[in-house]
Formats: C-alpha cells, sequence, structure tokens
C-alpha cells in the first residue's frame, strides 16, 4: 500500500473563542478507504469535518484534498473542489423549498450541461439507490427522518463524488433504520469505491463500516487503527469508550459546596 | 468615580465596535451581491437565476399589490382632506391636486412603498435564509459548490431592484386617485379639472426623483434581510429576533436614505 493519501491532515489547530477545539491534528486517508472519526459528544470531532470540506477555516495546520493545500484557497477556489465531494449533514440539509427530486438535481443542472430528459432519469438512478424510487415530487417535510436521511445521501453522491463525507449518520434514528444507512453506505463503497469519511458516536456502526478509526479526545487523536487495534488497545480512554464505562464521579465535597454557592473566585 | 466613567466608555467603545463590525460585513455583502448581480454575469462566471428570481417577483411584487394599494389609497385620502380642510379657506381647494400629487410621487409613493415591503419581504427573507442557516442548508449549498450570495441574495435582490419601482408607480397612481375620490364626492370638483391640475402640477422630475429613491430602498432591504438571515445563530428564537432587527433596522436605513436622497434633490435638482 504505497498510494498517496487521498486527503491529508497536519498539525491543524482550531480555537473556538478561546477554547482549543482541535489541537494538532495529523491524519491520513487513503483513497478507497473508509476512516470512521470517533469521539465523544463536544470532543471537536464535526469540527474537523467541517475543516476537511473547508467550511471553516483552522487558526494554524494546513489540510490537503487530493495534494491540494485547502487553506489557502479563496472561497470561490474552493468551490470548484467542492464539486468532487459529497457531505450528508448531521439534520440531511435538504433544502425545504423544493422536491426531493429537485434537491437530488440541483447540483445536475447547475453544474453540468446535461439535457434535462437525462438529469431526470440520473436523479431517479440515485433515488433508487438509497431505496426511494418514486419519491422525486414528494417534499422534504412529508418524508421521516430516515428517509430525509436518504434522500440526502442521494444528493450527496448526485455528482459522483471522489470522497463522501457523513457527519453522524445514524444520529437521532432508530437502530433498524440506522443500521439501513449503514448498509447503504457500504453498498456505495462498494459501487464507487469512494473514499468516506465518518464522524460518529455509534459503536454498532464503527464495527460495521470502519476500515480504520481515529479515536478523538480533548482535540487530539489518542488512538488511530483498525477496530481490532483499538478494541486490544490499553489505553484508559480508549477501552472507556469501547467498553461504555461511565465517567467517575466526582467527590469532592469542597469543590461541590462551591459550585452550589458559586463562591469560585477564592483563588 | 473615575472607574464608573472607565467603565461606561469601556462599554459605549463596545457597543460601537460591535456595531461598526455589523456595518463592515453588511458592506462586505453588499459589494459581493453587486458583484454576483453585475459583475460576475457580464464576466460570464455564473449567470443569473431567473427561474428564482421570477418566483421571487411574485413573491415581493404581485402578491404585496393589494395591501400597497389599499395602503396608498388610504393615505392619498387622507392627505387629500387634512390638505383641503386648510385650503378651503383660502377657497383653493382645487390645489388639493398639486399637493396630493406631488407629496405622493416625490415622497409617500416611494417610502409607504419601501416600509411596506420591508415589513413584508424583507423579513421573510431574513426568516428563509436564517432558518435555512439553522438548518444548515447554508452549508449544503457551500460543499454542492454554490455561492450563497450567488444562490439566495441575488434572486431576492434583483427581484425587489425590478418590482420596487413598478409597485412604487402604483402606489403614486392609486394615492393620486384617492385624493381624487375626495375632490370629486366632497369638494365638488369635476373629473376632467382634478386631471389637468394634477397633470400641470406635475413634472417628469418628480418621478424620476420617486424612482431613483426605490433603487437605494430595494438595495436596503434586500441586503439588511439577507445579512441579518446569514448572521442567524441558535434556532428558531434566533430566527425570530433576526426577524425583527432586520424590520426595524431596514425601516429606519430607508427613512436615513430617503433623507439624503432628498437633501441631494433639494439643493441640486
Amino acid at each position: 500500500m504505497n498510494k498517496k493519501p487521498i486527503i491529508e491532515i497536519k498539525d491543524l489547530v482550531t480555537y473556538y473563542g478561546s477554547r482549543k477545539v482541535l489541537d494538532g491534528i495529523n491524519l491520513q486517508i487513503m483513497p478507497g478507504e473508509t476512516m470512521t472519526i470517533l469521539g465523544r459528544s463536544g470532543c471537536g470531532k464535526s469540527t474537523l469535518l467541517r475543516h476537511i470540506i473547508g467550511l471553516s477555516k483552522p487558526s494554524s495546520g494546513k489540510i490537503f484534498l487530493k495534494g491540494q493545500d485547502i487553506t489557502i484557497l479563496t472561497e470561490n477556489q474552493m468551490l470548484s473542489i467542492r464539486r468532487k465531494i459529497g457531505m450528508l449533514f448531521q439534520g440531511g440539509a435538504l433544502f425545504n423549498s423544493m422536491p426531493v427530486g429537485d434537491n437530488v438535481a440541483l447540483p445536475l443542472r447547475e453544474h453540468t450541461e446535461l439535457e434535462d430528459s437525462t438529469i431526470q432519469i440520473m436523479t431517479r438512478m440515485k433515488l433508487d439507490q438509497v431505496g426511494l424510487a418514486g419519491f422525486e415530487d414528494f417534499m422534504p417535510a412529508q418524508l421521516s427522518g430516515g428517509m430525509k436521511k436518504r434522500a440526502a445521501l442521494a444528493r450527496a453522491i448526485a455528482m459522483d463524488p471522489d470522497m463522501l463525507f457523513c457527519d453522524e449518520p445514524s444520529a437521532g434514528l432508530d437502530p433498524i433504520v440506522a443500521v439501513g444507512i449503514d448498509h447503504l453506505i457500504l453498498k456505495l463503497k462498494k459501487a464507487f469505491q469512494m473514499t468516506i469519511v465518518i464522524v460518529t458516536h455509534e459503536l454498532a456502526s464503527v464495527f460495521l463500516i470502519a476500515d480504520r478509526v481515529a479515536l478523538l479526545d480533548e482535540g487530539r487523536i489518542i488512538a488511530l487503527g483498525t477496530v481490532e487495534e483499538l478494541k486490544n488497545s490499553t489505553n484508559k480512554k480508549v477501552q472507556q469508550f469501547f467498553n461504555r464505562i461511565p465517567d467517575p464521579e466526582k467527590i469532592d465535597k469542597d469543590s461541590y459546596l462551591n459550585s452550589l454557592v458559586g463562591e469560585n473566585n477564592k483563588l | 468615580m473615575i472607574k464608573l466613567f472607565k467603565q461606561s466608555l469601556g462599554v459605549l467603545g463596545r457597543q460601537f465596535f460591535m456595531y461598526m463590525t455589523h456595518v463592515s460585513r453588511m458592506v462586505q455583502l453588499t459589494r459581493d451581491a453587486l458583484y454576483w448581480t453585475v459583475v460576475a454575469p457580464l464576466r460570464g462566471k455564473g449567470g443569473l437565476r431567473w427561474k428564482s428570481t421570477i418566483h421571487q417577483m411574485v413573491l415581493i411584487g404581485v402578491n404585496s399589490i393589494p395591501i400597497v394599494a389599499t395602503i396608498c389609497f388610504f393615505v392619498g385620502l387622507i392627505m387629500a382632506m387634512q390638505a383641503a380642510y386648510q385650503l378651503e379657506r383660502f377657497g383653493a381647494s382645487i390645489y388639493v391636486a398639486d399637493l396630493v400629487g406631488v407629496s405622493m410621487t416625490r415622497e409617500l409613493g416611494p417610502l409607504l412603498t419601501a416600509i411596506i415591503v420591508a415589513g413584508r419581504s424583507g423579513s421573510a427573507i431574513a426568516a428563509e435564509i436564517g432558518t435555512m442557516k439553522v438548518n444548515e442548508e447554508i452549508d449544503a449549498l457551500r460543499t454542492m459548490g454554490f455561492n450563497p450570495v450567488w444562490f439566495l441574495v441575488v434572486p431576492r435582490f434583483l427581484a425587489l431592484l425590478l418590482v420596487l419601482p413598478c409597485l412604487t408607480l402604483m402606489a403614486d397612481l392609486v394615492g393620486i386617485l384617492g385624493g381624487f375620490f375626495l375632490a370629486v364626492f366632497n369638494l365638488n370638483i369635476s373629473f376632467i379639472r382634478y386631471f389637468n391640475q394634477t397633470a400641470d402640477a406635475l413634472v417628469m422630475k418628480d418621478l424620476i426623483t420617486g424612482l431613483v429613491k426605490t433603487v437605494f430602498f430595494a438595495t436596503i432591504i434586500a441586503q439588511v434581510g439577507a445579512y441579518q438571515g446569514f448572521i442567524v445563530k441558535g434556532g428558531a428564537e434566533g430566527v425570530g429576533k433576526s426577524t425583527t432587527t432586520s424590520v426595524v433596522t431596514s425601516i429606519f436605513l430607508i427613512i436615513v436614505a430617503d433623507l439624503i436622497t432628498t437633501m441631494i434633490f433639494y439643493s441640486t435638482l
């Protein structure tokens, strides 16, 4: 495996106000790989994803997509790169003002010179791939949560991207629908050989679809490897995550009392 | 005492800087919108979205015809009554036609229309873009390779630029009709006399100064609405807040712009 990485992140640091959200992230993702970024809520994993697709600019560090440093590009230069990227947002982010079919057809209509009849056929194909054939004329508000995610996935793959990014694909879905989405992602991966990056905290999804896992904690990658490697890791935090152990309760009378009466200023 | 003074200066300074960042970002947005409306299509870097523009023209323009017409008719009527109350004493009630015609075309037509449209459509622009922001739809647009300003702001901006002058012309006409209504049924001035009097009183300049104003008003309504939409934070409550702010800000700016343009017309033309 001497291929060049398709996504490369170097020393990425980001602040949110004065809080350090990402603290020196280094990560390489190979073409065709499914990388899951795992971590507890608020550890910065969604922020990392936003940086990779260039929605936010980092404080320092570099991000290379196919060898191109995207941190120095302007918004307009980014636009053409993003056409080769598919992104599935947490809430689906379908355009509520247009029917599902138009949602999927939109990138094709605006970015390609295809005939309208061709676009219609392609739209139906994409919707069929996610199991939503015949739903072109439904408005997003008429769909259930799982169907919205599927429709959003169809829109994300409309332009046949090389890279697919998913932000919490199974958040807020029941286990059966969630595993359905996971299988769908697997199916797409097999069919299109896409590089897939998934941000999640759902262990079941990780076991099913991940080639490699990066475990994020307080803005750093504390473990990186296959699912097996991480399961056998001796790192306490990794074990805590994989064995679902809650944080130990803090039993410090003084600090508890202080936090109740608000006397934090006797430093 | 000095501490209090320092503190209040600090608060004042912070407020001022916050205000200035809003202003500079709004100017930035306006510049972007102008670029994507005028420069980019000419350079062939992305055409205009006419379908969406026409849809917005219907929403902003056609749908506000009834309310604009009703309000301007009433205001024309009110003005005619107030003017007649004074002018009748001098036996000069025919000058109601001049007063209503000139003030409607030069001032009240454009201003009332802009204020109604700001309340009706400016708020809708802010709410729509704000909701899209909350639902990550703006981010989705950007990841799909679309510039949100080009995709969302330009059609609304263009629609307002095209529709507001038309609405204003209609408002002028309906306002004059309101005055005419009173003159014919209450002041016993004949239809022909009122018409001739209005036609004599009005010059082309009156109409044009009114229409020039609408260009500024349209820009204000579109940019303030869009800006307030883009800065929405934190869900439904944020959308509500931004919507309110957009209406208050645009009405304020409309009146300021009106003052400035009127001053320029008054002193130079």
